[in-house]
């Protein structure tokens, strides 16, 4: 998984590397000192990952099993709280919640974001001036941009719909009508993927302008050499940003409980904004049910392994990775 | 002909774009000036300007004390990602060992683990330490690297000529010399990248703030801001005036913070994709 994720280019300097630089530790004598520095150097990641990765992990997982809950008793439920993840369906409606927005968000933003990477590969002298442009959204932190949102998409006089209504379109309440919770979350993330259209700008700046200029005399259009050209070219980065897209959306929490969550939740949330992540918040820090909340993120996890895993497979199939004998 | 209307096209899409990504962050700054009932009147340049729009904020919240507050936080957690990743990375790209992919692969696989797994128990060891309610827990684990930085800044070290060390170390210097006076210095410009981006991150950050912050003193921007967004935007009289004026003050540091540094943002960006 980490080899694929570092891709052919990474590789294929490792193996070369390997040939030229094969003096790395070569030396003869010292093996056991350079054993003993490389241990002291690693040492702070082997500590945090021992106290905060991998015995929260136990613990977490043998918590799934009991009813705890920081204060009182705690008792073994076996299964219960398994059963519970079924059956709650709260937890269906998160789940369902976040998986549409995960789809609204990651092949649109993919697909913009892409699209505005291109544009902004034409402009040429003047792209450091857009490039900053469509930085700086990602630049606002999460919470200032759904603080934002929540006006920009208000449905009587938010500057969304006023938009919309310049082209006789008649807006709906984004942030009230349970149908448009989601699309609205999904808008204020495309708003602030800044990062992604910077990734793809560079990745198609790598791709050589010769194989256009070969592809053109060849008399393919633009849109072969789109898809025969830039789009193998770059899709290292493209699977990248999908994967790392796709985990971050499964995760996401910050948007939809500032949007839509809080003190005055009764007001303006509705189960159809109840993305996985603020139930399972809810779960642990507000009902204290710490057990069920530690089984919610088990099942996260498994998700989001199986969905990367599956990515893997079939990103590493269409995945043009140079250099390779395929 | 047909070139010159594409051409007109492909202007007034860029520009259209660009306006999408922009304007609403003018519209923020507009709105934070605006009396209340002028908030939505969609005019970039309000009719009245409220100034006290920014005195009322600070009654709604001790709003410096928030920005100390995250500035303290985003500084502690970025300087100490930056040493411990850079620590482990170099180890893992200096020395040869044995199990060294392994545990490098072990590394990497960390970041596919969702905080969710491990919240509640991290949680727990924190409040044992009697560390909940103080600022802590926001920047504690960045003393033992992560995952992504370490992976980044291991690509850098690679880049450093093996002849350097080689030569330092028939000089008489230390493994920590190396690091120290080479690495370290030949790879600064990493290091300020993923100082910049831990920054962000933790300028961004919710779930920890709301986890572990209970005294309203002790928040950072993210969680005072969400308290405001909450009493102002969300319930009771909708001042949504100070509810915007309190998130261009979140906005703004980091605006400025980009500014400073936006070379090394895109540089980090575009070594993450396509080294990563």
């Amino acid at each position: 998984m980490a080899e694929a994720l570092v891709g052919a280019p990474a590789v294929a300097r490792e193996s070369r590397r390997r040939r030229f630089g094969g003096g790395f530790g070569g030396r003869s004598g010292g093996r056991a000192s350079e054993g003993r520095a490389a241990l002291l150097f690693i040492s702070p990641w082997i500590f945090g990952f021992v106290v905060f990765t991998a015995g929260p992990m136990l613990v977490s997982l043998v918590l799934s099993f009991t009813d705890y809950s920081l204060v009182g008793d705690t008792e073994g439920v076996g299964t219960a709280n398994y059963r519970e993840l079924l059956s709650d369906p709260r937890v269906a409606q998160s789940l369902s919640n976040t998986f549409i927005y995960a789809a609204l968000f990651v092949p649109l933003g993919t697909v913009v974001a892409l699209g505005l990477a291109m544009l902004l590969a034409r402009v040429g002298r003047a792209s450091g001036f857009f490039r900053t442009a469509f930085y700086l959204p990602e630049m606002t932190p999460a919470v200032a941009a759904g603080a934002l949102f929540l006006l920009l998409l208000n449905g009587q006089s938010g500057l969304v719909n006023a938009v919309l209504g310049w082209f006789g379109i008649d807006g709906p309440n984004w942030t009230t009508d349970p149908a448009w919770l989601k699309p609205s979350l999904a808008m204020v993330s495309l708003w602030s993927m800044g990062g992604t259209i910077v990734i793809y700008l560079a990745a198609l700046k790598n791709v050589p302008r010769q194989l256009h200029e070969a592809a053109m005399l060849d008399g393919a259009g633009p849109v072969r050499r789109f898809f025969h050209v830039t789009l193998p070219m770059i899709s290292g980065a493209v699977f990248f940003t999908v994967i790392t897209n796709t985990i971050a959306a499964l995760q996401m929490f910050d948007q939809a409980y500032t949007m839509f969550y809080g003190p005055q939740q009764s007001e303006t949330a509705s189960d159809e904004s109840l993305v996985y992540m603020v139930y399972l918040f809810q779960n642990a820090f507000q009902f204290f049910k710490m057990g069920f909340a530690s089984a919610m993120a088990w099942l996260l996890f498994v998700i989001i392994l199986v969905i990367t895993v599956v990515q893997l497979k079939v990103g590493n199939r269409l995945v043009h990775y140079e250099g390779e004998g395929r | 002909m047909t070139r010159r209307l594409a051409q007109t096209a492909y202007l007034a899409i860029l520009l259209a774009a660009t306006a999408a990504f922009v304007y609403p962050l003018l519209w923020l700054l507009s709105a934070s000036l605006k009396p209340k009932s002028d908030v939505f009147d969609n005019r970039l340049i309000p009719e009245t300007i409220q100034w006290s729009n920014f005195v009322e904020v600070w009654q709604a919240g001790p709003v410096l004390r928030w920005l100390v507050n995250s500035v303290t936080v985003g500084i502690m957690a970025a300087t100490a990602v930056t040493l411990s990743s850079a620590l482990v990375a170099f180890g893992f790209a200096y020395f040869r060992f044995r199990g060294r992919n392994l545990l490098f692969g072990l590394v990497l696989s960390t970041m596919m683990l969702p905080g969710a797994v491990t919240m509640i128990p991290v949680y727990l060891i924190w409040n044992k330490l009697g560390m909940v309610d103080t600022q802590v827990p926001l920047w504690g684990q960045n003393l033992f690297g992560t995952a992504f930085y370490i992976f980044l800044l291991r690509q850098f070290f690679l880049g450093v000529p093996r002849e350097l060390f080689e030569a330092a170390r028939v000089d008489g210097c230390s493994y920590f010399g190396l690091f120290r006076r080479i690495a370290l210095p030949l790879c600064a410009p990493a290091l300020v990248i993923v100082f910049v981006f831990e920054l962000k991150a933790s300028w961004s950050d919710l779930m920890r703030p709301l986890i572990y912050l209970q005294t309203p003193e002790y928040f950072t921007m993210p969680r005072g801001l969400k308290q405001i967004v909450d009493a102002y935007a969300l319930s009771g009289e909708y001042h949504w005036e100070i509810a915007m004026a309190a998130t261009l003050i979140a906005t703004v540091p980091m605006i400025i913070a980009f500014a400073f540094a936006q070379r090394q943002i895109i540089d980090g960006l575009a070594t993450s994709a396509t080294k990563g």
